[in-house]
């Protein structure tokens, strides 16, 4: 086949995160997001080698490493560690913001966000994720428009509850 | 227990997970959660039907078990229930079961694909959102099916809501991902590039990675989004940081969008219109000038984010490789930032620099920082930083440094981490192979690395350090001395008595006048580390010792008494059994003539590409040898093994059969190829030796293993004479100037009278023909001259070295030699006249001899990147040539690659993306310079057609490499 040229100039690797992971000091798993598929026992694999991985990594070091061919930026906040997997060509200082960012937007809605907060509402932890990146990408930036989504979904079950009572 | 914040809590769901947090032990948590599945089943399966809220909280508990780590076989069919309900929470826990435990049952698939289909049908945009996420998610092939034609015409649509569009455009880009052939944009094509001038940032946000994949794709139907790129870019970075509102993150406008843009733009080549790219290049000063200027916040995620645009615009810098104003400042930024107090900028400064340090614009400026890295190298505390350190002095090497960053690296190794020292060692061994000049400081190093790290010293590096011992006569005595000084250690690596056994066999006789490294003395030296070894090695050991006898007849008795000895002759091993009994006797019954010819020592190794390369390249995967091979290679003049004056050397030149070079980059020649064994015997009876096409690299003459004695079988001769093979040659259609342009023997040209064969052989920018004329009558040619010239510009030198017979015996064959030197790029081919009488007729022919350039090539492995960045370098019109032609011979897969190897260039797999091309690479060496060519060719196996691109760092090798080409396929 006649392809052209370009394509073989700027061929490069698919981009984007692979997946999030956030585990507590101790290594228990509190979220786990994948964005390419991979089978149940592959995610538990990279999960119990990842988590051993940046545990036995002490406080001071840079947050991140090259994995297998992946590049993973992790950081630490309280007793959560957040860490993701990125491509060769992705960028590392702008994925260590976008964990910051989420935990942000998890510290905005849960007020004063804790550990226990992601175990006992997990699937707002989800949601929250959802609305701020989809597929392995940025949606929405802005931390006002990500709460706003999430707060309009909340007030949509107050109102189905409200109908539901009557 | 926390109280449940926000929204709907499920009561129930709460004291579970309490429960499990409670439980004391593992066992304990396991029958809790057996308790809760039995209870969830038996609900589920009750007579009673559910409500909605019941049924959510269930699904919810058997999501949070799964999450536990447990698996979870049921439920799935309750979660799709739940996606028909009119309330939305119990629809988003539906949706978040599905996403999160997908199931390939395709029953279910339809029943989720319908919830899905209503959904993006309801007009109800957080609906429209939840069902979009959830395809995103699960991103299957059936839901690309269902879904992908229908989701472009979502995303551009004029009365969709901003957050609908950004959900569509990342679900648009999880379905391309997985299902490429699926996702067809066509006519939406720019209205999707047009999204980039979107008001709303967050639908050019998520639009942006949508268009970016789109773009490596398929570059020339997005190329509008270039200028589109370069004016939002230019917007944000001139924009002051309250202006972005919440867009603003730390003072800084848009840094995801910012280094979204950056990344779009690398998946071009610069822009060729002069106003966008003179507003790219102040976009890119703007962002390197806000570098300098003190932080508007302490916070560390001001400077991340401000941090995160600077590296991604350096990226592009380098991407370009054209401003050599753009490429030094984004080097001196990064040299600041190697001594920042941050371990991360410290981390991605040294990262970063290794692309700048291939550049050649950049290349001197990021040598200036190599006192920093060697302290980096030095002092980091963190492994992964201290790697970026090593992999940067790696790149940043030339002659000019060359000792330094090896003696460094050196000393690294003795504390090196474990997890990095076999690349280090790979690394020390190919920096010193490369930049030697002074070949006994190379083999000091490599006998360092063995000392220093010799667990971790592949086969593959020590023998290469045997083989360029071999292959420098100069360098052989010091080796011997060296290795001799090194085995008197007491302990020493099985790897030094390796290197130290084979150079003594081979060399041990120049060291042997000292008395104190007598020939004895090295024998029991030697001897004295054997029993201590593996049978690989005592193998190794046995063969030098047969060599021993050889170079040493006074150490006959000793080593015959050793090999005499039951733990050798019945030794349990077959191997060491069979060396043992077979030298035994070879010393026994052979003449010393004989012996001395059957151990002789090794002919010179072919030269091919270092094998420790190849293996680094695929420790690291592509595009981790940072440094492309071919510009290095045009860098350094004389590599350890090129440039190297041999011409008299005629067993290194019948070394480079250009014709089939071997495919596998095995280590030169001690495993798979041909060290051209039998050439020295064959001097007296070429006459035979021309009726082997194969020539030296036949297989059949290959040396195994590492056994000495193999190499002494006569290499056995292939069937395919010479005369059978000209009748298909001598097609008048096929001129004989492109019949040899993929292959080096065969006949020239044949008549009733006369037939012409030729053999040659090349090297670097040398090569020998030797010609053969067979008088095919029974009566005598007489005045049998031959001339040859090089008409008018061609400035290829041939030397006629042997003044050829007058008289040719009928029936006989007379030969003449040839040596040729490539001085610079030619297109013309010498000529060669032949006058002679036959029967009292004057007879007289001139024929082209096929020399072409191409015979100058050495074949260059290399890397996908790697490939890719010096395609794209030799990106100037006239340094590319290309031709598109009917298929004249075969397009059979195995007949196409065996002619492009015997173009002499590498065919180098997995590079193009497109399994069906094919890509090669490799560097004409002329004396004057040499010129770096890629080759690609796409076949049509439809059309009968091929294209056929070149690209030369010189023009006029493009050009004639494309037209002799042309004729081949």
């Amino acid at each position: 086949s006649f392809t052209t040229h370009c394509e073989i100039r700027t061929y490069h690797r698919m981009c984007g995160m692979q997946f999030m992971l956030l585990f507590s000091r101790q290594g228990k798993l509190r979220l786990q997001k994948w964005y390419v598929p991979l089978s149940d026992k592959e995610k538990k694999k990279i999960t119990r080698e990842l988590v051993q991985t940046v545990l036995a990594r002490k406080p001071k070091m840079c947050s991140f490493l090259e994995w297998r061919d992946l590049k993973i930026v992790y950081k630490r906040y309280a007793s959560l560690y957040f860490c993701c997997a990125i491509e060769d060509q992705d960028n590392e200082l702008i994925t260590l913001e976008i964990i910051h960012r989420y935990v942000e937007l998890l510290d905005k809605y849960f007020g004063s966000v804790c550990e226990l907060d992601i175990i006992f509402n997990f699937e707002k932890a989800y949601f929250i994720l959802d609305e701020f990146l989809l597929g392995g990408e940025a949606q929405e930036t802005s931390k006002k428009n990500v709460l706003k989504a999430i707060e309009q979904a909340d007030l949509l079950q107050e109102v189905s509850h409200v109908k539901n009572c009557e | 227990m926390p109280a449940v914040s926000k929204g709907d809590g499920m009561r129930g769901l709460a004291v579970f997970i309490s429960d499990i947090r409670n439980c004391k032990s593992k066992e304990a948590e396991i029958k809790r959660i057996n308790k809760e599945l039995a209870n969830i089943r038996s609900k589920f399966k009750g007579d009673k039907a559910l409500d909605g809220y019941s049924k959510k909280k269930y699904v919810c508990k058997l999501l949070f078990i799964f999450l536990l780590g447990h698996d979870i076989d049921f439920g799935h069919m309750e979660a799709v229930n739940l996606l028909s309900s009119n309330k939305y929470t119990e629809k988003q826990i539906g949706y978040l079961f599905i996403s999160v435990l997908v199931n390939s049952n395709s029953e279910l698939i339809r029943l989720i694909n319908n919830a899905i289909k209503n959904d993006l049908s309801s007009r109800n945009p957080t609906f429209m959102c939840l069902a979009l996420h959830c395809i995103a998610n699960v991103g299957s092939r059936e839901m690309a099916e269902a879904f992908a034609s229908e989701i472009p015409r979502i995303l551009v649509a004029g009365d969709t809501m901003d957050s609908v569009k950004q959900s569509a455009a990342l679900c648009l880009l999880r379905l391309y991902k997985t299902s490429p052939d699926l996702v067809l944009m066509g006519e939406w094509t720019s209205r999707v590039v047009h999204l980039l001038n979107d008001q709303h940032m967050g639908v050019v946000t998520a639009a942006i990675s949508l268009i970016t994949c789109l773009s490596m794709k398929n570059p020339d139907e997005f190329k509008t989004c270039v200028s589109l790129a370069v004016s939002r870019l230019s917007r944000i970075v001139s924009s002051a940081s309250t202006d972005l509102q919440d867009y603003t993150y730390y003072f800084v406008p848009a840094p995801w969008l910012s280094c979204k843009l950056l990344r779009l733009l690398q998946c071009y080549p610069p822009p060729e219109d002069g106003a966008v790219k003179g507003r790219l290049v102040e976009c890119l000063e703007t962002i390197l000038n806000k570098a300098q200027e003190p932080p508007k916040s302490k916070k560390v995620q001001h400077s991340n984010a401000k941090n995160a645009i600077l590296f991604e615009a350096i990226s592009l810098i380098i991407h370009y490789d054209s401003e050599p104003n753009l490429l030094v400042r984004a080097c001196n930024q990064l040299g600041q930032f190697l001594q920042h107090r941050e371990t991360n900028l410290r981390y991605l400064a040294l990262e970063s620099m290794c692309t700048l340090a291939s550049s050649e614009f950049s290349h001197e400026a990021v040598k200036t920082h190599i006192e920093t890295v060697i302290n980096a190298l030095k002092t980091e505390r963190d492994v992964s930083v201290r790697q970026r350190a090593a992999d940067l002095l790696y790149a940043m090497c030339d002659r000019s440094n060359a000792k330094q960053i090896v003696a460094e690296m050196l000393s690294y190794l003795e504390t090196a981490d474990y997890s990095i020292r076999e690349e280090m060692v790979l690394k020390v061994a190919i920096l010193a192979e490369k930049y030697a000049v002074d070949y006994s400081w190379y083999v000091d190093t490599i006998l360092n690395l063995i000392r220093i790290a010799g667990d971790y010293v592949s086969e593959e590096v020590w023998y290469r350090v045997i083989q360029i011992v071999i292959n420098r006569d100069d360098v052989q005595g010091y080796a011997a001395k060296t290795v001799f000084e090194a085995l008197q250690a007491p302990a020493c690596h099985e790897n030094m008595v390796k290197v130290g056994g084979y150079i003594l066999g081979e060399f041990g006789n120049l060291i042997a006048g000292d008395p104190r490294s007598s020939p004895l003395v090295q024998f029991n030296l030697l001897h004295s580390k054997f029993h201590l070894c593996s049978v690989p090695t005592r193998a190794l050991l046995l063969s030098a010792y047969i060599k021993f006898i050889n170079l040493f007849p006074e150490t006959k008795a000793t080593i015959q008494e050793v090999l005499r000895c039951d733990s050798q002759i019945r030794n349990s091993d077959v191997e060491l059994q069979q060396r043992a009994v077979e030298y035994l006797k070879l010393s026994s019954i052979a003449s010393t003539d004989v012996l001395a010819t059957v151990l002789e020592e090794m002919p010179p190794f072919p030269e091919r590409e270092s094998s420790i390369l190849a293996k680094l390249k695929k420790k690291k995967g592509p595009g981790a040898v940072s440094v492309t091979e071919l510009e290095d290679s045009k860098r350094e003049g004389g590599e350890l093994n090129g440039g190297g004056d041999r011409g008299s050397d005629t067993a290194a030149m019948a070394a480079s059969n250009a014709s089939t070079p071997s495919p596998s980059a095995d280590l030169l020649g001690i495993r798979s190829a041909a060290p051209i064994g039998a050439a020295p015997a064959s001097a007296g009876s070429l006459l035979v030796d021309v009726f082997s096409e194969a020539g030296p690299a036949a297989p059949s003459a290959a040396v195994s293993d590492d056994g000495f004695l193999r190499d002494l079988e006569q290499p056995t001769e292939t069937s395919d004479s010479l005369l059978v093979e000209g009748s298909g040659d001598s097609d008048p259609k096929f001129p004989v100037s492109h019949r040899f342009v993929c292959k080096n023997n065969g006949v020239l040209f044949e008549n009733q009278l006369l037939q012409i064969g030729i053999k040659s052989e090349y090297r670097q920018n040398l090569g020998r023909m030797y010609l053969f004329f067979g008088n095919k009558t029974s009566v005598q040619f007489a005045s049998f001259t031959t001339t040859v010239s090089c008409p008018g510009e061609l400035q290829s030198h041939i030397l006629l070295t042997k003044p050829v017979e007058p008289l040719v015996e009928g029936g006989a064959q007379i030969q003449q030699v040839l040596n040729i030197e490539c001085l610079t790029d030619f297109s013309e081919a010498p000529l060669l006249n032949i006058k002679f009488r036959y029967g009292g007729a004057l007879q007289n022919l001139t024929l082209k001899l096929p020399v072409t350039i191409n015979k100058f090539f050495q074949p260059t492995e290399m890397a996908s990147h790697d490939f890719f960045q010096r395609w794209k370098q030799l990106s100037q019109p006239q340094q590319e040539a290309q031709k598109i032609f009917k298929a004249n011979h075969s397009m059979d897969t195995e007949v196409l690659k065996a002619k492009l190897l015997g173009l002499g260039t590498a065919l180098l797999d997995n590079v193009d993306p497109n399994p069906e091309n094919y890509v090669c690479a490799g560097v004409i060496q002329t004396k004057s310079q040499q010129v770096g060519c890629l080759l690609r060719l796409e076949p049509n196996a439809q059309a009968q057609m091929y294209r056929l691109t070149l690209r030369c760092s010189k023009d006029s090798v493009s050009k004639r490499l494309c037209e002799l080409l042309a004729e081949q396929f």
